[in-house]
């Protein structure tokens, strides 16, 4: 049996241990037609021309993970940012662990998806944001339809969270293939302002598969900075499909920092409906061996007067891939929109390959849109300035493979993430130098 | 063409037409019936007294037309043709061959009076043979003489099926395949006429070579052939102009192009393309179907160059097979959509040889209630060391109606690779147009004025008789886009 026909089998086991009487369920039913219609998408389709999924379908996962499983928070401690306090939402093979978690229910609600599904003083904001900011394509509509647990985070009027938040999945390998399917929703009201850190781990060399979807709403001059850091190991894959609907004058920022894993994928949408919105979107690949990362980001300028900001590098090497793909669409109305795009690309290897296809579809007139990107090498004459300097090739390597991905760094404005993704940047590239110079 | 075109001469003109070439030259035409089958396309190999192995070819092409069906996926939306409602040949019912001019129809003297092509004032513009295409058959070609004494052979390529079979039958296919698309694949069963050119080794062809092409008799679909063959070391210029007479029913062109040069050789295609595009409600219109496409050996060079302004429907991506090393590849573009007009263009640069170079410089200007779309691929392979590529394209929006689109494809896979792609969208400044009034150009002037700033790195790289038309077409495909 294949892995379609065994979700849409297993559907009918996971009603039994969901409330189907509730109005989330008849958006459960729904999605999981559209996913049985239209199958796991292949590279027939336009979006994914240059990624294939048939290296990760074919493992035989199991849906649900039989027990519970504990790990110790001394173990995985270096998964976390455990230098700064943090609100922490840990879940184990998909079930919420409350013992490495901390969350919250004071003035704002920092906690679980299942729950908030089952609570009835949730279920007006359920009811209003559950499902309305992802799209229908096949592979949320399977998250969808298994939508029951992952992090649920409401920020009320006026209120700056104090410390970030983070959203940490494990994987132990008790079972020996595991599909993952957290669902989050992140609710942020008027003029309030919370950062968010997402991670997800496995621990052994067992394939795991991470279809997640990730709403966020932004209300007016709401402040949201996301990270997204993605250094897993080779064995595991993540689909991860993000969609962050704005409205006016609010901020939103996602950076995606992808290490790791077999094959990612970064599905990323804003939509602005609003005026005087600001959309960034960064990024840093740096891969090696037989790795694939592919972000496909759109954003949608519906309103006037908004601005969006992408900017993505990536660094391949061995036999990796990447792909990027970015559109940016301008209705008619959304006049003087400002939106940039750049895409750079370093290719160290001459079995590495990258597609790049940076799409502008602009209807309005009154705009500035403008998308640049680049495919190179080091340079040469930089490199000789170094090593006449006595610096070894591979440390001067690593310093201009760190100088062209800073500029994305720049923008993070949590110290302890800048110093642990530069740490990472440097594992990454072999070198034990600090690049604080 | 007077080249003391001012913008005087364009304010008059502007007030006067609609479509300047709508008109429609009544020349007896033998028609074939409507309808496509295996008879047909054997019907017009016999018709063109084809050898064997051309017919054959033909059929082959048909056999896998029959399987296919038409791309959808171009950023443009139309009423599919019914490809069993045109008829596929026609020729001009006069005598076959002309010794001089004094021999051609009068009626289609006129045609080209009008065009502004006449051949008389061709003859005298020194550097310009005419090799005039009306419908499908070749009727008359000057200056073969003088190409004749350098060896070069220039003529329709149903006369090359011919008097060069060889040659013919050596290059036809290789560059386009038959099973390459669904409209190459009908335009090699049917292909009625087009133009062959043959350059041999070393040689510089003197002159700007041109055709001129026209779509003349109502319901038939033209189906060109153009193969342009430059042996190793030589040059050539090669330009293609094209007009269509008004008409509401919507006309199908399915053209192919191929250009092979050899090592060292040069190929420059310049292409002015004025199809009727439709009228300001979007009815009627030529739909542009065209597979262009070269192959570069070894330090060879070809370059594109077209002003695409014309058509209801365009879908056309000249490209360029960088096969071996040191081979260059150049395409300079401007697409111009008014009205309900609809281009997706742009072109292929495919990197395979080492030390490859290519260039992409694309110009989309967009007025009315227009989509205009730039697609395009740069794909350099892991054989293609010390690959180039730089790639340019801008949009410029009139008006809030229209709709501009890019959809670039990269792909390296050679870490060698440096590969540069930029993009602007962008509308004429306020700030231009009144630093413009300020200086007693009006708004009209002052739009034409900007566009061709904006345009003047493509309108540069045409030839000089070219330009000149080009920069009038521009004008004109924008009247009335100023609101």
């Amino acid at each position: 049996m294949d892995l379609k026909d065994k979700l849409v089998s297993s559907f009918i086991a996971f009603e039994n241990m969901v409330d189907v009487e509730s109005a989330v369920h008849d958006v459960r039913s729904e999605a999981i037609k559209t996913f049985e219609d239209e199958g796991f998408p292949s590279k027939r389709d336009e979006d994914w021309k240059y990624t294939s999924l048939n290296s990760v379908l074919k493992h035989d996962y199991s849906v649900f993970p039989k027990q519970e499983n504990a790990i110790e928070y001394s173990d995985v401690k270096k998964y976390f940012i455990h230098d700064i306090d943090t609100y922490k939402i840990v879940f184990i093979d998909g079930k919420y662990s409350s013992h490495l978690s901390q969350t919250t229910h004071d003035s704002m609600d920092v906690c679980l998806m299942s729950s908030a599904l089952a609570k009835p003083k949730y279920r007006l904001i359920i009811e209003n944001y559950f499902n309305k900011a992802a799209d229908k394509n096949s592979l949320s509509s399977l998250n969808t339809a298994f939508s029951q647990e992952g992090a649920y985070i409401h920020i009320p009027k006026n209120k700056v969270v104090e410390k970030p938040i983070q959203i940490i999945h494990f994987s132990t390998g008790n079972e020996s293939a595991l599909m993952l399917q957290p669902r989050n929703l992140i609710v942020v009201d008027e003029n309030s302002h919370v950062q968010i850190i997402e991670r997800h781990q496995s621990l052994t060399q067992n394939p795991v598969l991470t279809n997640s979807v990730t709403e966020v709403f932004t209300n007016k001059r709401a402040i949201v900075d996301y990270y997204k850091i993605q250094n897993d190991r080779q064995s595991a894959s993540l689909i991860d499909n993000t969609f962050i609907k704005q409205k006016r004058e609010s901020h939103a920022s996602v950076h995606t920092f992808s290490f790791g894993g077999q094959l990612t994928r970064n599905n990323l949408n804003f939509y602005q409906n609003g005026e005087r919105i600001d959309s960034t979107l960064k990024g840093v690949t740096i891969i090696g061996d037989k790795q694939h990362v592919d972000h496909n980001t759109l954003v949608h300028h519906i309103e006037p007067n908004c601005e969006s900001h992408q900017d993505y590098k990536g660094i391949f090497g061995d036999k990796s891939t990447g792909v990027f793909n970015g559109k940016v669409i301008v209705d008619k109305i959304a006049q003087k929109t400002n939106a940039f795009q750049a895409n750079n690309n370093i290719l160290l290897s001459d079995k590495a390959s990258i597609n790049t296809k940076p799409q502008l579809e602009i209807f309005a007139d009154d705009v500035k849109c403008s998308h640049g990107c680049t495919i190179g090498q080091l340079d040469d004459s930089a490199m000789f300035y170094m090593r006449s300097r006595g610096i070894p090739e591979k440390e001067a390597k690593a310093l201009l493979m760190f100088a062209f991905s800073n500029n994305v760094l720049d923008s993070v404005k949590i110290p302890e993430i800048k110093r642990r993704i530069t740490k990472l940047i440097a594992n990454k590239l072999g070198v034990s130098i600090g690049f604080d110079l | 063409m007077s080249n003391k075109y001012t913008e005087d001469d364009l304010r008059e003109e502007l007030k006067t037409k609609e479509y300047e070439y709508g008109f429609y030259t009544d020349i007896e035409s033998e028609t074939f019936p409507v309808g496509l089958n295996e008879d047909i396309v054997r019907a017009i190999s016999k018709k063109k007294e084809e050898p064997e192995w051309m017919t054959e070819w033909r059929l082959e092409a048909f056999k896998v037309w029959k399987e296919m069906t038409e791309p959808e996926w171009a950023n443009v939306h139309y009423e599919k043709p019914n490809f069993q409602g045109i008829s596929y040949y026609s020729a001009p019912n006069s005598k076959p061959k002309y010794d001089s001019l004094d021999e051609v129809d009068p009626e289609l003297l006129a045609t080209f009076e009008k065009l502004g092509i006449s051949l008389d004032e061709q003859k005298k513009l020194a550097g310009v043979a005419m090799d005039v295409v009306v419908d499908s058959v070749s009727v008359a070609t000057t200056f073969k003489k003088t190409l004749a004494e350098k060896g070069i052979i220039f003529m329709s390529i149903s006369e090359a099926i011919k008097e060069h079979p060889e040659l013919v039958r050596k290059h036809i296919g290789t560059v386009v395949p038959q099973k390459d698309n669904f409209y190459a694949a009908l335009n090699s069963a049917v292909f009625s006429d087009g133009s062959f050119c043959y350059i041999p080794k070393g040689v510089r062809c003197p002159m700007e070579l041109s055709t001129y092409f026209r779509i003349n008799q109502a319901g038939t679909g033209q189906f060109e052939r153009t193969l342009v063959i430059a042996d190793e070391g030589s040059y050539v210029s090669y330009l293609e102009g094209c007009t269509a007479p008004s008409r509401d029913e919507n006309q199908l062109h399915a053209a192919v192009v191929e250009l092979i040069a050899l090592d060292d050789a040069e190929i420059k295609y310049s292409t002015v393309q004025n199809w009727y595009p439709g009228n300001a409600e979007g009815k009627g219109g030529v739909y542009n179907f065209v597979t262009k496409r070269g192959l570069c050996e070894t330090s060879a060079k070809i370059s594109w160059t077209q002003v695409e302004t014309g058509s209801a429907v365009t879908w056309k991506y000249p490209s360029c097979i960088l096969k071996g090393d040191n081979s260059v590849g150049e395409f300079y573009s401007i697409a111009v959509t008014n009205n309900y007009q609809q281009a997706d263009t742009g072109t292929k640069m495919i990197h395979l040889g080492k030390n490859t170079k290519s260039t992409i410089i694309s110009k989309g200007i967009s007025a009315g209630k227009s989509q205009n779309s730039y697609r395009g691929l740069v794909q350099i392979s892991s054989r293609a060391d010390n690959a180039r590529n730089f790639s340019q394209c801008d949009s410029l929006l009139m008006g809030n109606e229209c709709g501009a689109h890019t959809f670039p494809y990269i792909e390296a896979k050679n870490k060698s690779a440096q590969i540069e792609h930029e993009a602007t969208t962008s509308k004429i400044g306020e700030d231009q147009i009144f630093y413009c009034n300020q200086r007693g150009i009006d708004t009209e002037k002052a739009i034409a004025l900007i566009v061709n700033g904006f345009s003047k790195e493509v309108l540069n790289k045409l030839p000089m008789e070219f330009a000149v038309e080009a920069q009038k077409l521009l004008e004109i495909s924008l009247e009335g886009s100023v609101g």
